[in-house]
């Protein structure tokens, strides 16, 4: 891969609309990025593996957790600075920003929002400096977009529960050394329970053959009568509620991730267009370039303002469900857009590994089915506007 | 230990370049300005790693306005322990030597670090100023520094090779390439930078030796010419008649 060139683009001056500290956490994020990242992601893209080690730089950087106060061990960092990481880590990779996403939002979330103290204290701590990673498990190999049909249970056993069932598509099961696992009790009703890695009956096989998010670990979470101490269910909140707000906050990171990697897509693509020459002059010259250009800034500054704002109302805790799943699903397929475009503007040279326009696409194609799909997105801003669920 | 590192602020490197007032005055709008690299990755890192090594403390020197405090933060979140910024217009290398001899000749510093040059002004001088004014050993373009009970030991690059140098007692260095590796701030530092003293002191006065005319863009570049390898004396003739070097 070339030297990474990139430079962000604020064509609305939103830059002055952040603080010095957010612009600080960018810097930070971004030139750790390029340090670290940016010379080994294509490689780690080819092979199918997390690069494990940057997971220690990960943590310093405050990919885990920055929102979570720092006597939790996170950053006491606000909203927008959390927005502001995710984007830098999706502006290299979609997968990157996956397995900090999944810490962050849910599994340090969950834990802090309905979790004891006692497991704030145990858990927090460790998964803020990255010395355990976590993962989240909520889809199921039959139940994708409707997570209430889960089939996961567990039981009464007097001094632990017996949890059953399986997990699919869980981002960092294959090293993660804790799980936040929903799951039905004996009425049916939905919790959040921490399974450890080590507990018998518990393993965590990695799904192999995809053709996104390769820089990212993904496996099953399987329960095969696995003893789970009393003490590990979160007592905070139960119902599918609690999953849907940890998905709040995840798709929330992935709103402005989406703008990291159509902002990557851009700039290569618009550094490419004032250097390639066709018929003597840059290809940057012509219209039907410029449209594709112009077209692209235009989607960006929009999400950017959007997500802006979303930040604003996530700080003040009036951001609805429904406002954010506007934002994921016109942010994820504004980006997967300009992946299309901007490797068009590349040519022949758009699909290779030179470039990463080709692997943000592919990743960009997880991207918009997880977390709620672009359809179920839709559907619920339909149903926010009409009223009607158009679900079932 | 205790060392005093001078920061200038420098506009990125991916900056465009432009004028304003007559050209009289470098254009800031949407300018992103950062940490004068040669004072951050060089001076800075290695005054950290020294204090981190043997203790001590490391103060951050701005001479400049507010606009000066988000590099400051950076410095702080880096990690060093507190900040002065003298409340001053930059102006010419003398003003702003003699404003931060003015500040150090008091405090005791044992070494005053700055980087080797800014990179918009790339003066070089106001390090080897400073020591002047302090009346101390100067030690221009170190690419590496040791100090071992009270010596410090400091090697140059100088033409074809290395030198190396002793110093005892006070004194002031400018860093060059190679002092010591870029470091990025984590984010328990620029938690621990929001409380850091930064301390802004009154500008104290000095004269404005020189006068800034105006500013001037290079020429643009030509167009680029070709000439096929086998054709050397093609070449010879165009830069003999036509660009007349030779």
């Amino acid at each position: 891969m070339r030297t990474d060139l990139y430079q962000g683009h604020d064509y609305y001056l939103m830059d002055e609309l952040l603080t010095e500290e957010h612009k600080l956490v960018r810097d930070t994020a971004r030139a750790w990025v390029k340090k670290e990242v940016s010379p080994l992601i294509e490689g780690a893209w080819e092979k199918g593996e997390f690069p494990r080690h940057l997971i220690k730089g990960l943590a310093e950087i405050g990919g885990f957790g920055p929102y979570i106060p720092a006597e939790y061990g996170g950053a006491g960092l606000d909203q927008i600075a959390y927005g502001i990481i995710m984007q830098e880590l999706e502006r290299c990779d979609s997968g990157l920003r996956s397995t900090s996403s999944v810490q962050s939002s849910l599994v340090m979330y969950p834990i802090w929002k309905y979790g004891t103290e006692e497991q704030r204290q145990k858990y927090l701590p460790k998964l803020a400096s990255g010395e355990w990673i976590g993962c989240f498990g909520l889809t199921e190999p039959d139940h994708g977009s409707n997570p209430a049909g889960m089939t996961t249970n567990f039981k009464d056993a007097g001094d632990h529960y017996v949890l059953n069932g399986a997990k699919m598509w869980i981002s960092n099961a294959p090293f993660a050394q804790v799980a936040v696992v929903w799951a039905k009790n004996e009425e049916g009703r939905i919790h959040g329970i921490i399974v450890e890695r080590g507990m018998e009956g518990f393993t965590t096989p990695t799904m192999h053959g995809k053709w996104s998010l390769r820089a990212s670990d993904t496996g099953e979470l399987i329960f095969d009568n696995v003893k789970v101490p009393k003490g590990n269910l979160l007592p905070g909140r139960s119902g599918l509620g609690a999953p849907l707000s940890c998905l709040d906050s995840a798709r929330y990171g992935i709103a402005w991730g989406a703008i990291g990697a159509a902002l990557d897509c851009y700039d290569v693509a618009l550094r490419y267009s004032q250097e390639r020459q066709q018929f003597n002059k840059p290809i940057g010259a012509f219209q039907l370039q410029q449209k594709k250009l112009a077209e692209m800034i235009t989607e960006i500054t929009k999400a950017q303002l959007l997500t802006y704002r979303l930040g604003q109302l996530r700080n003040e805790g009036r951001a609805t469900s429904a406002q954010i799943s506007m934002a994921k699903r016109n942010n994820v397929n504004m980006a997967i857009q300009i992946a299309r475009e901007a490797r068009q503007i590349l040519g022949g040279m758009g699909i290779t590994n030179e470039y990463p326009i080709m692997r943000h696409m592919c990743n960009l194609e997880s991207v918009i089915t997880y977390e709620g799909t672009h359809d179920v997105h839709l559907l619920i801003t339909g149903m926010d506007i009409t009223g009607f669920d158009a679900f079932k | 230990m205790k060392i005093l590192v001078c920061i200038s602020k420098a506009p990125d490197t991916t900056s465009k370049i432009a004028f304003t007032e007559g050209n009289t005055k470098f254009d800031e709008n949407g300018v992103q300005f950062i940490v004068n690299p040669y004072d951050e990755w060089y001076a800075l890192v290695r005054a950290l790693e020294i204090k981190e090594a043997q203790g001590g403390n490391v103060t951050i020197l701005s001479v400049g306005g507010a606009d000066y405090e988000p590099i400051i933060r950076k410095a702080l979140a880096i990690g060093a322990d507190d900040a002065v910024r003298i409340d001053a217009q930059e102006s010419d290398s003398l003003y702003v030597a003699k404003q931060i001899a003015e500040y150090a000749k008091d405090k005791g510093f044992d070494i005053i670090m700055c980087g080797k040059e800014t990179i918009n002004y790339n003066g070089s001088v106001v390090p080897g100023m400073v020591a002047e004014l302090l009346d101390l050993p100067y030690i221009p373009l170190a690419v590496k520094l040791d100090v071992n009970a009270g010596v410090a030991t400091l090697e140059r690059e100088v033409n074809g090779g290395l030198e190396v140098v002793e110093v005892t007692g006070s004194f002031v260095l400018s860093a060059a390439k190679g002092m010591a590796e870029q470091r990025i701030p984590n984010m328990r530092g620029i938690m621990a930078a929001r409380t850091k003293p930064l301390q802004v002191v009154p500008a104290f006065a000095a004269e404005t030796s020189t006068k800034l005319v105006s500013y001037d863009l290079p020429p643009a570049k030509g167009a680029c010419k070709y000439i096929d390898a086998e054709q050397a004396g093609d070449l010879i003739r165009i830069l003999h008649e036509e660009a007349k070097v030779i």
